[in-house]
């Protein structure tokens, strides 16, 4: 039988398509500035006698429109990463506009859980604004380069806007952007490392969601908790399939 | 409403443009948060009623009491003890400050980053666009947070405070003090409205407000039914308008709920679908209009079955002894009780981490949802006590910070979601 989930971010929209147990198609595409609009293209791509259960910030306009049910962020990667890493313990999701840490039950289900307050600091959008006010073409080329950046300065403002302008008054002292940049990440880090002690993390870690790509993170990371970070193939499908693992109620687990 | 009373609000100097704004914003929130709501008892008519004329009749009330020469005190916490003001004739008003108003004219005189009910309170006097505090001949603060301490400072170049020191321990030179602080408060009431506090005056003061508690007692102890009889959304309605509303008027029209609600239990009828995750909500007090947590928990499928708050059990659960005889010795019974309320403003605040693990056992309750207001640093560092007490008894709890804007309502909705996910 097949089933559908579909994560609705504020960056991208992820979808999955599950035979069964298997993955038989996912697709990925940016959420653009029509987030109903763009999950809405997405859902066509299911056959209508399919059920799809939506995800994400956008779950409840598309459980008004097109999708079965809904599910939070939080149980569709606790599925999610149940599925791909059954000894997995916590959960570490950064995304586009929030920062999560999962604690799993081991049955697929969530023993605790903490996300960010409201404001964007330590997310992918913090990067990727970041990336912008340090003059690089993408986050990818941010993190590349932070990756040889020099840790001889901190950044202290947690807030996007603060951040911002630290960084900026930074390169106009002459600090070079890579070193700049190394201190956004590890501030990113500090961050991660903080909501995780929070939730009282236990390993293995599996790390979700786009900021997981970011290299420069990953390496921060690992030397962070001292230990291993598990990175999922396709960190951004995540929260897709565990939604379609959510089979009207009863869990595909 | 607006056409009926803008002569009286003109009179009491509102400014009337913004006062219009804020009117109008409130009736499609109360449309959504409340009027949406299914299987509402028939007896919340009234509280509709007094929300749809909250700078109305009331107020009308107020002005008819002052053209008789009578006073209006206003308060912003539940320590301040309501059956004094009223055995002087005065009327007591709880002033709500729940909502972003006049911040710009509130950060003259404040720093940007501090308490959202603070910036309310004095957005709302600098802006005059509240009708209730224009009818106060004094308003009465107390020391229950520094930036509350310091703000009425401020307040006092705009109206007359007076300021009671709560004190921040229990021990018996503090109990001391507050009683003292009380007599104060007794004589200041005494000049401000010109009249004398008799025994027999108090004594019949301390049983109508003990009345109010009575009934709110009776109402809670209803709630502990399952399924629940009445939303938390109308129950904490309820305990907001309570501050407010003619005591014996409110004291009935609750009377006749709970009436109703009996009835319901009985029948087995509850506001909520069977099996709803029964939540209790602790933490700052939540004032008029702020409705915001409370709406995201019920239209989430759960029910809130216990305000652990100052709009809500904090300020009804202890009723004052009716035996007093003497002025000294009501004085002293009215301290004890008041010194009763469990305030993060104590150290340390024992009594409210025991009342939390009671109240989960006798309302049943799934988990707790601690919602403090932000840069409330009595309430977000005790989250951290409560936390260990509640771990300890398996009881299951979400923090949450969050101030007046609706900016992180989706946030909210998704930490909201996923705990009662974790919970069911």
């Amino acid at each position: 039988m097949l089933r559908a989930g579909i994560d609705i971010g504020s960056r991208t929209v992820a979808l999955v398509v599950l035979d069964g147990l298997k993955t038989v198609r996912t697709a990925l595409v940016d959420t653009g500035f029509n987030p109903l609009g763009t999950a809405r293209e997405m859902a066509a791509l299911v056959p209508p006698e399919v059920a799809i259960i939506a995800t994400g910030y956008g779950r409840h306009a598309a459980g008004a429109e097109f999708a079965r049910s809904v599910v939070t962020e939080i149980k569709a990667h606790a599925l999610g990463v149940s599925r791909l890493f059954p000894e997995a313990r916590t959960v570490l999701d950064i995304g586009g506009q929030d920062m999560k840490v999962i604690l799993l039950d081991g049955r697929g289900g969530v023993n605790d859980f903490q996300m960010n307050d409201k404001c964007a600091a330590g997310t992918g959008k913090f990067l990727e604004v970041m990336a912008g006010a340090l003059g690089y073409r993408s986050v990818e080329d941010l993190g590349r380069d932070s990756l040889q950046g020099n840790a001889i300065i901190k950044i202290s403002s947690m807030c996007t806007v603060f951040a911002e302008s630290e960084a900026v008054s930074l390169l106009h002292r002459g600090v070079a952007r890579s070193d700049v940049g190394r201190a956004l990440h590890v501030s990113v880090v500090e961050r991660a490392f903080g909501l995780l002690q929070r939730v009282g993390y236990e390993a293995p870690l599996v790390f979700t969601g786009g900021v997981a790509m970011n290299p420069c993170i990953v390496t921060m990371l690992k030397e962070k908790i001292r230990g291993r970070v598990i990175i999922p193939e396709n960190p951004q499908l995540v929260g897709a399939l565990g939604a379609a693992l959510v089979d009207c109620g009863k869990d595909g687990v | 409403m607006v056409n009926d009373y803008r002569l009286m609000w003109e009179s009491m100097g509102l400014d009337l443009e913004a006062h219009d704004q804020l009117l109008q914003a409130l009736p499609p929130l109360y449309g959504e948060v409340y009027l949406n709501q299914q299987n509402r008892p028939d007896g919340m008519e009234y509280f509709d009623f007094v929300v749809n004329e909250i700078h109305g009749l009331r107020i009308q009330e107020l002005q008819e009491h002052k053209g008789r020469g009578g006073k209006v005190i206003g308060t912003f916490c539940v320590f301040v003890p309501e059956e004094i003001v009223r055995a002087a004739g005065g009327i007591c008003i709880g002033l709500c400050s729940g909502i972003e108003i006049g911040a710009a004219q509130a950060e003259k005189v404040l720093p940007r980053n501090i308490c959202p009910l603070i910036k309310s309170f004095m957005g709302f006097k600098l802006s005059r666009i509240c009708p209730y505090f224009e009818s106060c001949d004094m308003v009465v603060g107390e020391t229950t947070c520094d930036g509350k301490k310091k703000a009425f400072e401020i307040l006092n170049d705009y109206v007359p405070v007076h300021v009671m020191e709560v004190p921040q321990m229990k021990r018996e030179k503090d109990r001391f003090l507050w009683r003292s602080e009380v007599q104060d408060f007794l004589a200041r009431v005494e000049e401000s409205t010109g009249n004398t506090v008799t025994v027999e005056s108090l004594q019949r003061s301390i049983k109508e407000i003990n009345g109010k508690r009575r009934v709110l007692l009776r109402m809670a102890g209803l709630r502990k039914m399952k399924p629940a009889p009445i939303s938390g959304k109308d129950s904490l309605l309820i305990e907001q308008i309570a501050m407010y509303d003619d005591v014996e008027r409110f004291t009935a029209k609750v009377g006749e709920l709970c009436d109703e609600l009996e009835i319901r239990v009985e029948e087995g009828k509850g506001v909520h679908e069977q099996g709803a995750p029964r939540i209790i909500v602790t933490g700052t007090p939540m004032a008029i209009p702020n409705w915001k947590v409370p709406h995201i928990i019920e239209s989430s499928g759960a029910v809130i079955v216990a305000e652990e708050l100052c709009t809500g059990m904090r300020y009804f659960e202890n009723t004052v002894p009716e035996d007093g005889e003497s002025i000294e010795q009501m004085v002293d019974f009215i301290a004890e009780r008041y010194l009763g309320i469990n305030c993060a403003c104590f150290t340390p605040n024992e009594g409210r981490l025991e009342k939390l693990v009671q109240l989960a056992a006798k309302y049943e309750a799934d988990g707790i949802v601690y919602c403090s207001l932000a840069f409330c640093d009595p309430y977000l560092v005790e989250a951290n006590r409560v936390e260990k007490a509640l771990k300890e008894h398996g009881i299951p709890l979400l923090k949450i910070e969050t101030d007046y804007g609706q900016e992180d309502t989706g946030q909210l909705k998704t930490r909201i979601e996923a705990f009662l996910e974790m919970i069911r």
